[in-house]
């Protein structure tokens, strides 16, 4: 576990203790998200309306990595947190372990109205990012590459590449590179996928583990390509470094909210799971930072300019080009034999 | 005596020895007891390579940091008493700037675009940058910087308490400075260095930061299994017995070396 967990499960303590000083008054939810500029910008576009809106209290928390925390919690018996928004696949593998509530879609009109690739029987999507191919404008000026098969291609684009220390999204762009087709991914095809990336391997400078460190290869011009999270890419180039990417055969990933299982405020969590989602929140939440609407309808409000939502992952446009991730894949048998065998290419 | 330590023993038993049992406990017991766990460490090929690798590692930074400490914990302990608080403030002083930070001053130096490379190519030394980082070098670089001090101050210590009559009785019988350095000097600092380097060893063992930040995903070392493993398989048992064996060899090379030298030198000079 990193620094920050211990940290982030340190706030998660301090943030109990509170809770239960604060105990009594109206009805109340502990909400836990990822921190940073992302927190405060679902504040502001979500959280903030969804309270006043429904008259409850909500308590926030954060940490990065809310697994090892929600086994924590949910193996106790008591857990403090109510609803946390996390990479969707937690939210399924939760599910299967009974670490999560099975949500009454009956009582989440919002999230039933949601397409179904788009919700599991323990989650909601909550917002998109995507994992795209990123470049360096000064090495590209022109002709810059555009699809995984120009980022394997070491001849035609020369130049240092990285790609995350995680299979997730790493494999799926490695198939489309070998010529699979974004829709016809899952289930994946994992030795043809390691055989690609052996051969790109060794053109891989860093392999990055922290979305900060992607962002900075790229600002330094330690590397001339590599797939990074959109967000970070077009942070960077905000900053004014000459840097792009693209949406196709992106990978398009999501974060969901799911309710713990013996969550102490459930009645309560529904009902703001449901409001979470409300399409003009939910709206509100890409004019605040770089991440696509989780509910598509959002699309259909007035809120997003169409500049704007042309900028954002999960647009219906955008969103036709990209592969979906499927966290379902990546939490059965064959997703976590394909997490394991990471680590000894790695090694090798 | 015991009233006045109790408050710090019941600290460390339940911020250190609770937990860590805890954890211990979780290796071997998950639905029952079960040796899974360790079956998987002591098998599975990534576990091996983590281990050596992290061993070569701490090896190299412990000489590295030897060879670099002693002839600065030598001269601290030969200057007047004002020069050796100031050596010795400028190798503490780095203890005021966190790791993560120090980790991310070696890639601002380091990397291919970073002050060293961009020097080298001005002189035109290289044509090419080097590549100093992202790999194990920069990895044991940053390492070696962190680790120092910790070799540094056991060494001035065991020097501090050499006689320097010593030195003026062997330089009486006629041994140039050089011999008496080799035949009395240094034998007599030797506490100090296996002190120095079992420190250095052990804390680069488990060392997490460096690696991450500045190993470019290849350097895997022994924490960055434990850290993986709380992911992989969703139970802290399989994190924490990578831990255990980790532990466990720490505690052998301690043993091994309060075989040669009493335990109070290495942890607390009396």
């Amino acid at each position: 576990m990193t620094m920050r967990q211990h940290f982030g499960l340190g706030c998660a303590l301090l943030g109990a203790i509170g809770f239960t000083t604060a105990a009594g008054a109206a009805e109340q939810i502990t909400f836990v998200s990822q921190g940073g500029a992302y927190q405060a910008a679902q504040t502001v576009a979500i959280l903030d309306p969804s309270a006043k809106k429904l008259g409850i209290t909500i308590n926030q928390d954060s940490i990065p990595d809310a697994w090892p925390a929600i086994k924590t919690q949910v193996g106790s018996g008591k857990p403090i947190w109510d609803v946390v928004d996390t990479p969707t696949g937690n939210c399924l593998r939760g599910g299967e372990q009974g670490l999560m509530e099975k949500l009454d879609f009956s009582k989440i009109p919002n999230g039933a109205a949601m397409p179904e690739a788009y919700r599991s029987p323990y989650s909601v999507s909550y917002e998109f990012y995507s994992s795209v191919l990123s470049y360096s404008q000064k090495t590209f000026p022109k002709d810059a590459p555009n699809s995984w098969a120009d980022f394997w291609d070491v001849k035609k684009f020369p130049g240092r590449r990285a790609l995350r220390n995680h299979p997730f999204a790493t494999l799926e762009a490695a198939l489309m590179a070998d010529g699979v087709a974004p829709d016809k991914l899952y289930p994946l095809d994992v030795d043809r996928a390691f055989k690609k990336l052996e051969e790109i391997k060794p053109s891989i400078t860093v392999w990055w583990t922290s979305g900060a460190q992607s962002a900075q290869l790229l600002n330094d011009g330690e590397v001339d390509m590599e797939m990074a999270w959109n967000g970070r890419v077009s942070a960077v180039a905000k900053e004014g470094a000459k840097v792009a990417f693209t949406y196709n055969q992106g990978i398009l990933q999501s974060t969901s909210l799911c309710i713990l299982k013996g969550a102490p405020n459930l009645d309560a969590a529904v009902k703001f799971l449901n409001e979470a989602v409300d399409p003009v929140h939910q709206a509100n939440l890409p004019l605040n930072i770089d991440y696509g609407p989780g509910n598509p309808k959002a699309f259909e409000t007035s809120v997003i300019k169409p500049e704007r939502a042309a900028q954002l992952p999960s647009e219906p446009a955008n969103a036709s080009k990209q592969a979906l991730m499927s966290y379902a894949w990546w939490s059965s048998p064959a997703g976590e034999a394909a997490e394991k065998r990471w680590a000894s290419f790695m090694q090798k | 005596m015991l009233a006045l330590v109790s408050p710090a023993l019941l600290v460390i038993l339940l911020l250190i020895v609770l937990p860590v049992g805890w954890l211990a406990w979780q290796s071997i017991y998950h639905d029952g007891f079960t040796l899974e766990n360790y079956r998987r460490v002591f098998t599975e090929d990534i576990y091996w390579r983590s281990f050596a690798l992290t061993f070569e590692i701490s090896l190299a930074v412990t000489i590295i940091a030897l060879l670099l400490g002693y002839p600065v914990a030598y001269l601290a302990n030969s200057l007047p008493k004002g020069w050796s608080i100031l050596i010795l403030s400028l190798v503490v002083l780095p203890f005021w700037t966190s790791v993560l930070v120090r980790a991310y001053a070696w890639l601002a130096l380091l990397q291919r675009t970073g002050v060293i490379n961009q020097f080298l190519r001005y002189l035109d030394v290289i044509s090419e940058p080097l590549a100093l980082v992202h790999n194990t070098f920069g990895t044991v670089v940053a390492t070696v910087h962190i680790l120092l001090p910790f070799m540094v101050l056991p060494l001035y210590a065991t020097m501090q308490k050499i006689p320097g009559d010593l030195m003026l009785a062997g330089a009486s019988l006629g041994a140039s400075p050089s011999l008496t350095f080799v035949r009395v000097f240094l034998p007599l600092s030797l506490p100090g260095v296996l002190a120095g380097c079992t420190m250095v060893f052990v804390l680069c063992l488990g060392f997490y930061i460096t690696p991450e930040l500045l190993g470019g995903g290849r350097t895997v070392m022994v924490s960055m299994l434990v850290s993986r493993n709380v992911e992989l398989y969703n139970q802290f048992g399989a994190a924490s017995a990578v831990a255990v064996v980790l532990l466990a060899s720490v505690l052998l090379i301690f043993f091994v070396v309060s075989r040669v030298i009493s335990l109070d030198r290495i942890l607390g000079q009396k």
